[in-house]
């Protein structure tokens, strides 16, 4: 092998010059302790440590500048009693399930597309991923500025397509706002979903559906009974990672609407940022933000357990 | 290739892969056009006569000008460059030599650590943000361009250590055992025969890391407070919108001029990020 040759041999000739630091690295376990200090060291220090201090602000009546006393759980029974707190929760759980479905469908549908043979496929491929690229908070503004009441061109679009005969006040509606939102979600992640998908389709034996066509099986049943199965570790991955960043998403939601228009489109993350950041009620906006943890446990250790099965299988 | 009649295709392939193309894109257009689109044709509403919003027959710099000269945008770019630059090669450096430690050392707790790794993998910044703005403040990093430096790397180290422990994984353990045969000690044999073999990985897990510093928000936004110390996404959102008053043209000229880094960047690197990607997903 080339890499045993003599270049190397000449490079590692002047090695053994041996000091206790060198001599103790030879030993895996020192070698493994020192090549993890800096990484345990940062987590521990801007993770581990905010983590416990979240808790502890939790639990105290600190605002901004006063470092507050121990209160018990009155920070979580007032949130429990909170309205807001509550349209919060069940604007999260609809925004990341809404958003899950819508990304996932159109995502496999783009990654089956892209999956043929066609001229300019890998240009394709490139442009289809800017917008999970392009920062989320500028692109976000353009959206912005789509939806805005007057000057909107999808507004201008469908009135000259004849299908709407008023203005559609997009992020202002209480009731649309919601949706809106998702739509700039389900847009910024629908082409993660496909390329991630799209790897997982090319990793599949061509000849598995070929030998499905020769024996007569319709597309469908041979996307049903082949692909499917043999994408669903992939699949299930991706939705993983997916629903933690949507379940937690802020800079969407805080660019379009700031949670309005009354709070139709609060989340967990804007509420805590609102009330923590906005009005300076720390421990109140770490109780929020805290709040989201024990969702985001039985969510990851849900879809963990089911990968495993999965897999298993 | 694509079965059956011409008809099929049709419906089947050119149009929903078209629709789905245009729908990805027209944002990234309409950015393109309104950043050049004079302010008399920006403010028209959308049911004037002969109106025609899809192109401009006025262009202008105005707002790329005004952008550049009045406000701190050069700075701001200055600034997110350096932040994810620097963040970048702190998370390669730890990424590098915690993903060889997992991959390749037997050690107490290794699976425990690997674990633990992976669970901060999938903390969510919107989490921890309050009480890291504390340990900021009382760190006296608030307002300084490494509150960002060194936070970011708390999502980019797991993702660089999990992408190159599957790196590391497939390079034969033979190449290291040969290199210590001929008397290279083990950090050597990592240094000059493993890394080398796992540039690939390197690169995609450093494009992947660059573009998702460029593009954090939430720590940045609630880190910095001066006009001169923000980030592009930051500045753009506090100082071109005063109150109920959006500065289109230039907040559009501001997204396009921001997002250009990072795709420029992607587009000499699209097959490492795509790696990058996909190599984040694979478990």
């Amino acid at each position: 092998m080339a890499v045993s040759g003599l270049a190397t041999r000449g490079a590692f000739a002047r090695a053994p010059r041996r000091g206790t630091a060198s001599r103790l690295l030879e030993d895996e376990r020192w070698l493994a302790a020192a090549l993890l200090l800096p990484t345990v060291i940062l987590l521990a220090l801007f993770i581990a440590y905010p983590f416990v201090e979240g808790v502890w602000l939790a639990v105290t009546n600190a605002t901004v500048g006063v470092p507050g006393k121990f209160v018990g759980l009155a920070n979580f029974e007032m949130l429990w009693n909170d309205s807001i707190f509550r349209v919060a929760v069940w604007n999260t759980f609809v925004y990341t399930a809404v958003a899950t479905v819508f990304k996932l469908g159109l995502g496999l549908w783009l990654a089956l597309l892209l999956n043929r043979n066609f001229r300019g496929k890998a240009f394709t491929r490139a442009f289809i991923l800017l917008p999970f690229i392009i920062p989320t908070v500028l692109s976000t503004y353009a959206w912005k500025w789509m939806f805005d009441p007057t000057f909107s061109v999808i507004n201008w679009t469908l009135f000259q397509l004849d299908i709407i005969h008023s203005r559609i006040n997009w992020l202002g509606d209480p009731g649309l706002a919601l949706i809106s939102v998702i739509i700039v979600n389900v847009w910024r992640g629908v082409p993660f979903y496909a390329i991630s998908l799209l790897a997982g389709l090319q990793t599949i034996n061509p000849e598995l559906q070929e030998a499905a066509a020769i024996d007569g099986a319709p597309p469908w049943q041979r996307f049903w009974h082949i692909t499917w199965p043999l994408l669903l570790p992939v699949t299930m991955v991706v939705v993983l990672f997916s629903v933690i960043q949507t379940f937690a998403d802020f800079q969407l939601v805080y660019v379009l609407t700031g949670g309005g228009p009354a709070n139709a489109t609060q989340l967990f993350a804007t509420y805590a940022y609102q009330l923590g950041v906005g009005t300076g009620l720390l421990s109140q906006g770490a109780a929020v933000s805290l709040a989201m943890f024990p969702f985001l446990l039985i969510i990851v250790v849900v879809q963990l357990l089911y990968i495993r099965r999965v897999e298993v299988h | 290739m694509i079965e059956g009649a011409k008809w099929r295709r049709w419906v089947y392939f050119y149009i929903p892969l078209g629709i789905f193309i245009v729908w990805l894109l027209f944002p990234f257009y309409w950015m393109l056009v309104t950043s050049v689109r004079p302010d008399r044709e920006l403010y028209r509403p959308w049911m004037a006569p002969n109106y025609a919003p899809f192109w401009t027959t006025h262009p202008t710099l105005v707002h790329i000008i005004d952008l550049l000269t009045q406000t701190l945008f050069i700075r701001w770019m200055a600034n997110t460059l350096f932040i994810a630059i620097v963040s970048t090669l702190i998370s390669l450096f730890c990424g590098l030599l915690a993903g060889y430690a997992l991959s390749r050392l037997k050690f107490p707790f290794a699976g425990m650590l690997g674990t633990g790794i992976f669970i901060t993998y999938l903390v969510p910044q919107t989490l921890l943000f309050i009480p890291l703005a504390n340990i900021i403040r009382n760190f006296n990093l608030g307002d300084t361009p490494w509150a960002l430096i060194l936070t970011y790397p708390t999502f980019l180290i797991p993702f660089c250590t999990w992408l190159l422990m599957g790196y590391f994984k497939a390079i034969p353990r033979e190449l290291e055992e040969c290199a210590r045969i001929d008397g290279a000690t083990r950090w050597k044999a990592m240094l000059y025969v493993i890394f080398p073999i796992a540039v690939p990985g390197i690169l995609s897990a450093g494009i992947f890391a660059f573009t998702l510093s460029w593009n954090e928000f939430i720590y940045a936004l609630v880190f910095l407070s001066s006009a001169h110390e923000k980030t592009v996404s930051v500045g753009v959102t506090s100082e071109l919108v005063r109150g109920d008053v959006f500065y289109w043209g230039q907040l559009m000229a501001g997204a396009l001029l921001g997002s250009i880094p990072v795709a420029f960047i992607y587009s000499f690197f699209v097959e490492y990020y795509v790696a990058g990607l996909t190599g984040s997903v694979k478990g």
